[in-house]
């Protein structure tokens, strides 16, 4: 046993300092608080002017008209963006044909193959193609789809809207996939299942409402682009279906109109503005109710893996 | 394979399982006779349910796990160059620990999921004898026979159990492996499942694994007792636990630890 | 219950091990499962094959103005296409200032709701915010053009810059010169600063989360309180994720092109005040890509898209390291 004998006390605690002390930290901690909570309004601040902007002056051109008839030109009253609508939906189809299954497939690798090296590889090149700048993919497109072949078309675009979805459904549908149970794979696999069938039967089916809702998200999200599709869809004044020629789209739409000098014209780029906010603000609620459904079922046949002895 | 099939003999020679660098199974060769139930005991950890894992070649699909050895279902060996593994585990049936029925299927289409197209059993209208004929075997027929389109998840802890051991008998195996099929379960539903693990010796060979030695002894015609990924020894199930040979044996099944 | 080594945890067990083929190659497998395993993979390698594909295209389609203009193409501020000049300095410069402006107004911003909803808020409210936050950054690109054309825009030129260079008489400082047109570097930067916000904001806010709770917990211990548990433990903690996810918003901002095309002024020059209108190398290629009139102005145009993908890629990558390396530290405790 060592003697220590302080010779004078180290830590001498004078009350009030320490009251003092602690009232100061508490203070300028609760400062900080307020500041954090001031902060966050300031950024919150942003979404309300705009969606109120929109709501405000998107309505006044809101009509029936809108969604049905085609722009008028130029400097005459009336008019919508009917074939912009219709356009986006083409584009949105032909963006997720070619998306969805590559999407499911390398989803699906990502889970089969998880913490090998190469499925590693393939999840951080997904976040790279997620963040690229679409006006790139958009310059690329030109060049591989519409300079060869002289014009611009429609397939182009919903191919670059495609490729621009890739990484969204990929992460979603992995996501997903790995919320399902191990032992349910297994007891496919024990039954005798095939694993294509454990996949598709089992896997993908139970996984199926949260990838249907990790899909229609990653749509929403295209629905809005722009960039990749001036030039590649390029935009047109009429209704068209045709796959090798330019189609409107509702972002190409809300451009123009917005950079044009009619007043006519300004307010439907409003109107169109608030109808993408919509589809954006629609989808992303039916996200939510869809996740928390699904939780509830999963809930009743949660079967976590249990380790093995 | 006919309706009925009578057991078969399940036999395994020198299985050893890893898991990476870690031996579960060290060396283990048993022999589970037709027609009867055979129980492996021990406390956690000692390997017996990743024994039972390689009986259905369920164990190397972990990352990093390697089986070597061999094992014979009536004269065929599971681990052969020739093996097709998805046949065989129609053969070799397996119910886990938790209920894992299929959540977006009914029950009927859980019981009916294992019975592939070209098997016996599955010509149209069969395919509904076979599904009741699993189902009563595993005493869950007057439970559903109602609500057979109701979803699995409907059903209780202990009567999806059940329902999971039904879509295990779907297929005709011969040889149904269960690793502590009723750890979960109460004891209403624990009784109703070790009756009908009884009933189902005839015709099928029963592998189960248990941490409940009372379950062990009511329910096994054999029991094999494993620690540290070796089978220490091995008998008729009355003698394992009145006078086992072993001391470990006696320490473990008179309480003494585990 | 005895953990396994060297292995994730169970719940994450591949589904279909790659073993089965190694180990127990001992198998016939029916066809299917090869036609499943060539179809996943054959997807998954898409995505490497797409990158892959985008570099050929852009070094190749580019390599014209690449040897022809050389350095002029990044040191040039001359970009005049009849006299096959390629100087895009101004829209680099353009896009480097508003990127980063909009950085320094929206980080603060960003962390603060990303402290709020990981820490300090109420459980109630964090669901709330958060979703707000996520809806910020649903919104299209040409919505926030568009907004920032009719109301950001006029009120740089009618309010602020006459507020600042008027009322509070700091016209003479340089960087607050300049004609008050409206469009301008800082229009476009402020626009840019809400669009990017949401992304630093949520993956700050995942970051925060994954600070396993021990930390937080033993800075409570030792008598901290909320705040110093978030300044001392779980801030420090998070450094490498944060700084992350500034670097993504950082990555956003370089790559938006509408928004800023809408705002910004599309003045070829290097702006010399905030209040100028400028560039960025975006809206340069949204603005004259479709009518490029010769075969070296695309080449040139591709050039500059390439140094943009480039920078872009190298931000991101950083980036999602950054965040990651704060993960593997957090769930290795």
């Amino acid at each position: 046993m060592s003697d220590i004998v302080p010779t004078e006390p180290t830590a001498k605690i004078n009350q009030p300092v320490l009251a003092r002390t602690i009232a100061v930290r508490r203070r300028s901690g609760s400062m900080m608080i307020v500041l954090i909570y001031v902060a966050s309004a300031l950024a919150l601040l942003p979404l309300i002017l705009i969606l109120g902007h929109i709501v405000v002056r998107g309505f006044s051109a809101l009509s029936a008209g809108f969604f049905i008839h085609l722009p008028a030109p130029a400097g005459v009253s009336g008019g919508g963006m009917a074939n912009g609508i219709g356009g986006t939906m083409l584009l949105i189809g032909i963006a997720s044909l070619v998306s969805l299954p590559i999407g499911l497939g390398a989803g699906l690798f990502l889970v089969e193959r998880r913490g090998s090296r190469l499925a590693n590889i393939v999840r951080f090149l997904a976040d790279v193609l997620n963040g690229l700048p679409s006006i790139v993919l958009g310059v690329v497109a030109w060049e591989l789809l519409v300079r060869p072949v002289g014009h611009f078309s429609a397939l182009a675009g919903g191919l670059t809207l495609g490729v621009l979805m890739i990484p969204l459904v990929t992460r979603a549908t992995e996501e997903m996939v790995r919320l399902v149970p191990v032992a349910l794979s297994e007891a496919a696999l024990a039954l005798g299942f095939s694993e294509f069938r454990t996949a598709f039967v089992v896997v993908v089916r139970t996984a199926l409402p949260g990838i249907i809702t990790g899909a229609l998200v990653a749509m929403a999200r295209i629905a809005g682009e722009t960039a990749p599709l001036l030039f590649t869809a390029l935009g047109n004044a009429y209704w068209s279906w045709d796959l090798s020629k330019p189609i409107a789209a509702l972002p190409l739409q809300v451009y123009a109109f917005a950079l044009s000098p009619y007043d006519d014209w300004r307010a439907q780029a409003w109107t169109g503005a608030l109808v993408l906010v919509l589809i954006v603000l629609v989808i992303g609620l039916l996200s939510r109710v869809a996740v928390r459904s699904r939780q509830r079922l999963s809930g009743a046949a949660t079967v976590s893996g249990s380790s093995r002895v | 394979m006919s309706k009925g099939s009578h057991a078969v003999d399940f036999r395994a020679e020198n299985i050893v399982a890893t898991f990476g660098k870690r031996t579960a199974v060290d060396d283990v060769s048993l022999l589970c006779a037709a027609g009867a139930v055979t129980a492996i005991i021990g406390p956690s950890g000692c390997g017996k349910s990743t024994l039972l894992r390689c009986f259905n070649r369920l164990h190397e699909r972990v990352p990093g796990a390697r089986v070597s050895g061999r094992a014979f279902i009536a004269g065929d060996d599971i681990y052969s160059s020739t093996a097709n593994v998805v046949t065989l585990r129609r053969r070799i049936g397996m119910v886990f620990q938790r209920a894992t029925p299929f959540p977006t299927m009914t029950v009927y289409e859980n019981v009916a999921s294992g019975i592939r197209p070209g098997t016996p059993g599955s010509a149209r209208g069969a395919v509904r004898d076979s599904v009741e004929r699993a189902l009563r075997r595993a005493a869950l027929w007057d439970d559903v026979r109602d609500r057979l389109n109701a979803s699995a998840l409907s059903l209780s802890g202990g009567q999806q159990q059940r329902l999971c051991i039904a879509r295990a008998l779907a297929t005709e195996p011969q040889v149904l492996l269960l690793d502590e099929p009723t750890a979960s379960l109460d004891p209403l539903s624990t009784q109703r499942i070790e009756e009908l693990v009884y009933d189902l010796r005839r015709d099928v060979t029963v592998i189960i694994v248990t941490h409940n030695l009372q379950q062990a002894a009511r329910v096994s015609d054999r029991t094999a007792f494993m620690l540290n990924g070796k089978v220490v020894e091995m008998s008729d199930t009355g003698t394992l636990f009145t006078t086992p040979c072993d001391s470990r044996t006696e320490a473990y099944v008179t309480g003494r630890f585990g | 219950m005895v953990s396994l080594p060297n292995t994730s945890a169970q719940s994450d067990v591949a589904l279909h091990s790659s073993s089965e083929k190694r180990g127990a190659d001992r198998a016939y497998r029916p066809f299917s499962d090869a036609l499943y395993r060539t179809f996943i993979t054959t997807c998954a390698s898409v995505i490497p094959a797409l990158l892959i594909l985008l570099a050929i295209v852009i070094i190749v389609a580019a390599w014209p103005a690449i040897i022809t203009a050389r350095s002029e193409i990044l040191v040039g501020s001359n970009w005049d296409v009849s006299h096959n000049h390629f100087g895009a300095l101004p829209a680099l410069v353009g896009t480097v200032a508003s990127s980063f402006i909009a950085l320094v107004l929206a980080t603060p911003l960003a962390l603060g709701c990303a402290i709020l909803c990981a820490e300090l808020a109420p459980r109630w409210l964090r669901s709330p915010v958060a979703y707000l936050i996520d809806l910020l950054a649903a919104i299209p690109s040409v919505v926030y053009g568009l907004w920032g054309l009719f109301v950001v825009v006029p009120f740089m030129r009618e309010t602020f810059m006459p507020f600042v260079q008027q009322t509070l008489k700091l016209g003479s400082i340089p960087i607050f010169a300049g004609a008050p047109y409206g469009p301008s570097l800082l229009a476009a930067s402020v626009v840019l600063a809400i669009m990017i916000l949401p992304y630093i904001a949520s993956v700050s806010r995942e970051v925060l989360s994954a600070v396993p709770q021990s930390q937080r917990e033993a800075a409570l211990a030792l008598g901290a309180t909320r705040w110093e548990m978030v300044r001392d433990a779980v801030l420090p903690f998070a450094r490498s994720g944060l700084v992350g996810g500034v670097m993504l918003g950082l990555g956003r901002a370089l790559g938006e092109t509408m928004a800023v095309a809408m705002v910004i002024g599309n003045r070829n020059a290097i702006p010399g005040s905030l209040f100028d209108p400028a560039y960025t190398v975006a809206s340069l290629l949204a603005n004259e890509f479709v009518e490029a009139s010769t075969a070296l102005h695309v080449s040139a145009l591709m050039a500059v898209a390439g140094a943009l993908l480039l920078v872009t890629v190298l931000v991101n990558a950083l980036a999602r390291w950054l965040v990651l390396r704060t993960q593997h530290v957090a769930s290795a405790e």
